[in-house]
């Protein structure tokens, strides 16, 4: 076991080295830089950029050097922790990432739950209705979930929340409250608003979850183990939990990798409509504006998180299922 | 003991000549000899959804080569006196008489508070719509000229069924040329991640060893980036100067070069299975090279599942479209897909006033659904121990 570990964690390190690759080059591939664009912005607006003052810039943070040496100095720092300066908010990139995480966490933890809530119990039911009319229902409810893309099912909804509810248009909050110290009304107006992420989120994952649930639980509930407890005496329902609705959670937890990175990122397009508080829209305009050392550290730092979600599943199912351990291989 | 010769046999003895393949022929029709493929077509011919849907997929297909005759305006056709015009209701009585299909004339007055148009039905002007008429020129195809549509107008009249755009640009003709981009894209996509997924999947599930490992890192890593920035930034490398055909086709490609690590992921393991199994070991000892083994052996062994996964793919590529188009990294005007004609409607004013430039949603949801349906009827239909 702790040999199984021990290679994962080996060969978690030349991954992890691709994907700062990757993502230098996916930060360095548009043409032009941040300075390029901002002095473009500003001579738009008809004012003119201090052109020492981006020189001073561009010379602190490397921009005269070759690429590949921006890359090793970026990886050096990022190794220490130093997470770079993001030229847009003029502020390091951990401070800019900081006060947005949280929010983030938020919605996508109670996202995630209310996922969970609705999908199980939808999924056993799925399976053990299957082919009927319950079961058709359910489905095509879920699928269209997946079918409306999220900005417009976003819009629809921020809509009609205005006009029955009068919650305030967009924010995980009221204006009113944005950059406010937090407090109980404060709390109390982010609840109000939270149901619509939550649900434009949450409808395309609940359907592929129900799918899995479903689609696992019926691969189980035809083996022989199942006849057996059933004709030994055993209630159906437990029967159910017992055995395959317990055999069907490998799935779920060989989902642990996606998971992680998606708590801290959230579900960037719908957050871009909704214009939440949250840390998806800032990588989006990070990207879109080249801030480098915002965009790329961001990004690694979820690819990490997906790493290591990807290591804690395949020990966590190593350690469940004695089938894989044996094999030494991976499920997903 | 008197001579007789035997009675004649009451029963009938064909005098034909036996011949037993005819027999063996014959026992096919059972079901016991059909083909994977016949087999396949028995099991999804079961599955009525999915069999409703593949036809509806067909049409829409089809439709799509023709689609310069089906809608009832051009593309590109600006009505300027009709901006933000709401749909139009077809009756077919008019004070009680039959006069088959037909729309009422509308007048607009600028509400000059609001600057909204309001338009009024005329129910004294009556026009009758042309079926199989002359309207709007187009190029077919962008090369042959011509002018017949199925459904026009009355003679300086307007129909607009889904309404217009912010420059009097029929909805519904919008929609129906924007098929043939959005549903192509998904076509073209799930190729490329096809071509790719089995080609690198196979090589690596064949062969393992050191190339298995490279490729194994190499999909953990693509699948450890999220999509989005990926996306944005090979749209981002596109030249601004391509020219919305070829950025048409780029899209298509970095839709499919994105995807293909999930196909390529379960050929791989399709492979390890199979190869273990001994008619590979058999046709090794015969002398078989790699390239036989899995092109005659090995691929048809999972090829309906995969048509089956792929079919599951083309949804996410038309939603993907939309999604590219919405950061505007999609497909420019004047080519005109689904993701376009939403990005229109992006905003909350859109909503509340203009509610009908939402209906390229309704196609899109029809399409991935029916994607969906004939993909889970597919992958029963193809799964030999279902």
């Amino acid at each position: 076991m702790l040999r199984y570990i021990l290679w994962r964690i080996a060969v978690m390190i030349p991954t992890l080295i691709m994907i700062s690759m990757l993502v230098f080059t996916i930060i360095e591939l548009p043409p032009g830089d941040f300075f390029e664009s901002y002095v473009e912005e500003l001579r738009a607006i008809g004012e003119k950029a201090d052109t020492q003052e981006i020189e001073d810039l561009k010379a602190r943070y490397g921009f005269d050097k070759p690429a590949p040496l921006r890359y090793f100095d970026w990886v050096a720092n990022f190794v220490q922790g130093d997470f770079g300066y993001s030229f847009e908010y003029r502020m390091p990139v951990a401070d800019v990432v900081g006060d947005r995480v949280w929010l983030t966490v938020l919605v996508s933890t109670v996202t995630i739950i209310v996922t969970w809530l609705i999908a199980f119990p939808i999924g056993i039911y799925s399976a053990t209705h299957k082919y009927s009319w319950g079961d058709y229902g359910l489905t095509l409810v879920g699928l269209i979930g997946i079918a409306v893309p999220n900005f417009i099912l976003a819009l629809v909804m921020m809509y009609f929340a205005n006009i029955w509810f009068g919650t305030s248009i967009g924010h995980l909050m009221d204006p009113s409250f944005i950059n406010e110290p937090m407090s109980w009304a404060k709390l109390k107006s982010i609840l109000e608003h939270l149901w619509i992420p939550v649900i434009i989120i949450g409808t395309a994952g609940t359907a592929g979850m129900v799918r899995r649930v479903r689609a696992n639980l019926l691969d189980e509930m035809h083996k022989q183990y199942v006849t057996t407890a059933r004709a030994k005496g055993l209630h159906p329902f437990r029967t159910l939990i017992k055995y395959p609705f317990r055999m069907s959670l490998n799935f779920f937890i060989s989902d642990i990798g996606s998971i992680l990175p998606s708590i801290i990122s959230g579900a960037e397009i719908t957050a871009v409509v909704l214009s939440l508080e949250t840390t998806g829209p800032m990588l989006i305009r990070a990207l879109q504006n080249q801030d480098m050392y915002l965009a790329g550290s961001f990004l690694m730092f979820l690819a990490i998180l997906t790493v290591i979600g990807v290591l804690v599943s395949d020990i966590a199912l190593a350690i469940l299922d004695p089938r894989i351990r044996l094999q030494g291989g991976r499920t997903k | 003991m008197s001579d007789h010769t035997p009675a004649p046999s009451t029963h009938f003895v064909s005098s034909a000549p036996f011949d037993p393949y005819l027999v063996e022929a014959d026992n096919d029709k059972s079901g016991s000899h059909a083909s994977q493929l016949r087999l396949t077509w028995w099991r999804f011919r079961r599955h009525k959804l999915a069999l409703v849907s593949a036809i509806l997929l067909l049409a829409a297909y089809l439709a799509i080569t023709v689609i310069e005759f089906l809608a009832p305006y051009n593309v590109h056709t600006r009505n300027v006196d009709n901006i933000y015009a709401p749909p139009q209701q077809v009756h077919l009585f008019h004070e009680g008489a039959f006069v088959g299909p037909f729309v009422y004339g509308r007048t607009m007055t600028l509400d000059m508070k609001t600057l909204r148009r309001n338009y009024a039905d005329d129910t004294g002007d009556v026009q009758k719509l042309r079926f199989f008429c002359r309207g709007d020129s187009y190029r077919f195809w962008g090369m042959a000229e011509g002018n017949v549509h199925l459904v026009c107008p009355a003679e300086d009249g307007e129909f607009f069924l889904l309404g217009t755009d912010r420059l009097g640009r029929d909805v519904l003709s919008r929609i129906l040329y924007g098929a043939r981009i959005s549903l192509t894209i998904g076509l073209l996509g799930v190729m490329t991640s096809f071509v790719l997924g089995i080609v690198i999947g196979g090589l690596a599930g064949y062969w393992g060893g050191w190339f298995d490992m490279v490729v194994q890192r190499v999909t953990e890593v693509l699948q450890s980036i999220p999509s989005i920035p990926l996306w944005l930034a090979m749209a981002a490398i596109m030249p601004a100067d391509w020219s919305p055909l070829v950025v048409y086709l780029g899209i298509t490609f970095i839709l499919g070069l994105l995807d293909w690590t999930g196909l390529a992921r379960a050929v791989r393991s399709k492979l390890l299975a199979l190869r273990e199994e001994d008619y590979v070991l058999a046709a090794q000892m015969m002398g078989a090279k790699s390239p036989r083994i899995i092109g005659r052996h090995l691929v048809p062994g999972f090829m309906s599942h995969l048509i089956a996964s792929a079919t599951l793919t083309i949804p996410g590529m038309i939603l993907g479209e939309t999604t590219l188009s919405f950061l505007g990294l999609g497909i420019r005007p004047p080519i005109t897909s689904w993701g376009v004609l939403l990005t229109e409607a992006r905003t909350i004013n859109v909503v509340a006033l203009y509610p009908w430039l939402l209906f390229p949603v309704i196609p899109v949801i029809v399409i991935i659904l029916a994607f969906n349906f004939m993909g889970d009827g597919l992958r029963d239909a193809a799964d030999p121990y279902n």
